[in-house]
């Protein structure tokens, strides 16, 4: 990958490092806040079917998720195992295309209608 | 604090094995002074590196109880609790023979990273005022006083995992000259320390930090060569 490839790289990153530091904190309080005294799987999907707001929010988590833990794995496979250049950089999109897809289909069936 | 020594003393080169020696212990005694005991009274044929003795030339680095460090200025009292020691060649780099580790690697990585100085003026030109107290000046202090020593190179895991890292001593020096005013080689430089080889592998495990015997911060470099590397990555086109 080029330099500027690699430097891109780094600043998504930070960048995503940032909006998740930001997500889990939401999903956590999230979850403390809406359990107390206790909730059903049919009283959450009762909560969130059609919501768009928290469907933007978790679809923003889900891709940042995808990039940041692709670009760590490509690091740790460049680094422990040796896997580099553009067979690695083939897989590594892969590996960031379908935790995309595992994490929107997972959207879809909580927020869709 | 008299008796004696137990020294392992690898002998060999990528092949060999640890040699014990016995060696008289005397107060304020150098990991350095335990090496040339061994060399000058128990085998001449015993192979180190070493020339000023005093902390300034940076060739006698050795690995003592599996941790690198400059061996003159290092007390055996500080390191050999158990009156134990064992010495090694610098990890992360070709063993010549012995103790002695082949730099050619390390220093070829400095002209890697440019971390050669490229004026801006001719000898003609009136001298350059450089500001002792602004800003890029206090942080090219902060990094000037490396010896070359190769300490942070054999602590640094990354180096290990990616024989093209360029290393913290060379990028330590790019960042002492990205912050000097009057070098001239700026932007191939940002561009020679960018990328898997460069600055953004580094993982700040702070080795290299911890152990720098001149308490120099190459980690704190590295962050400003990541720093400042990122207009590279927003510009439109990547000069060769």
């Amino acid at each position: 990958m080029s330099r500027r490839g690699e430097v891109l790289l780094w600043v998504a990153q930070r960048l995503t490092a940032g909006v998740l530091g930001v997500c889990v904190l939401v999903h956590l309080a999230t979850i403390v806040y809406a359990v107390r005294g206790g909730l059903g799987a049919a009283e959450i999907l009762g909560r969130t079917r059609g919501n768009v707001a928290w469907a933007a929010f978790y679809v923003i988590f889900v891709m940042a998720v995808a990039v940041h833990g692709t670009i760590g794995l490509r690091t740790i496979a460049a680094e422990w195992l040796g896997f580099r250049g553009r067979a690695a950089e083939v897989v590594m999109v892969l590996v960031g295309v379908g935790l995309a897809l595992l994490g929107l289909r997972a959207v879809v069936a909580v927020f869709g209608p | 604090m008299t008796g004696m020594l137990r020294v392992s003393v690898w002998r060999g080169a990528a092949e060999g094995r640890f040699q014990a020696f016995e060696v008289p212990r005397h107060p304020s005694q150098s990991v350095l002074d335990v090496v040339t005991h061994i060399q000058r009274h128990l085998d001449p044929t015993l192979s180190y590196r070493f020339a000023c003795r005093v902390g300034m030339c940076g060739s006698c680095a050795m690995n003592v109880n599996g941790t690198p460090r400059w061996t003159c200025r290092t007390h055996v009292d500080k390191v050999a609790g158990a009156g134990t020691l064992e010495i090694a060649p610098l990890s992360n780099l070709p063993v010549v023979k012995d103790l002695v580790a082949d730099m050619r690697e390390f220093f070829d990585k400095w002209a890697r990273a440019r971390g050669r100085f490229e004026p801006t003026a001719s000898r003609e030109a009136a001298f350059a005022i450089v500001k002792p107290d602004s800003a890029a000046r206090i942080e090219a202090d902060a990094g000037i006083e490396c010896i070359g020593c190769g300490v942070c190179y054999a602590a640094c895991d990354v180096v290990a995992w990616n024989r093209d890292y360029l290393g913290p001593a060379a990028l330590n020096r790019a960042w002492t000259l990205v912050n000097d005013v009057r070098d001239a080689g700026r932007r191939k430089r940002l561009e020679a320390v960018a990328g898997d080889a460069g600055c953004h592998s580094c993982h700040t495990l702070m080795s290299c930090t911890q152990l720098c015997p001149k308490a120099l911060s190459p980690t704190r470099a590295i962050a400003g060569l990541k720093r400042a590397t990122l207009g590279l990555a927003f510009e439109a086109k990547e000069e060769a």
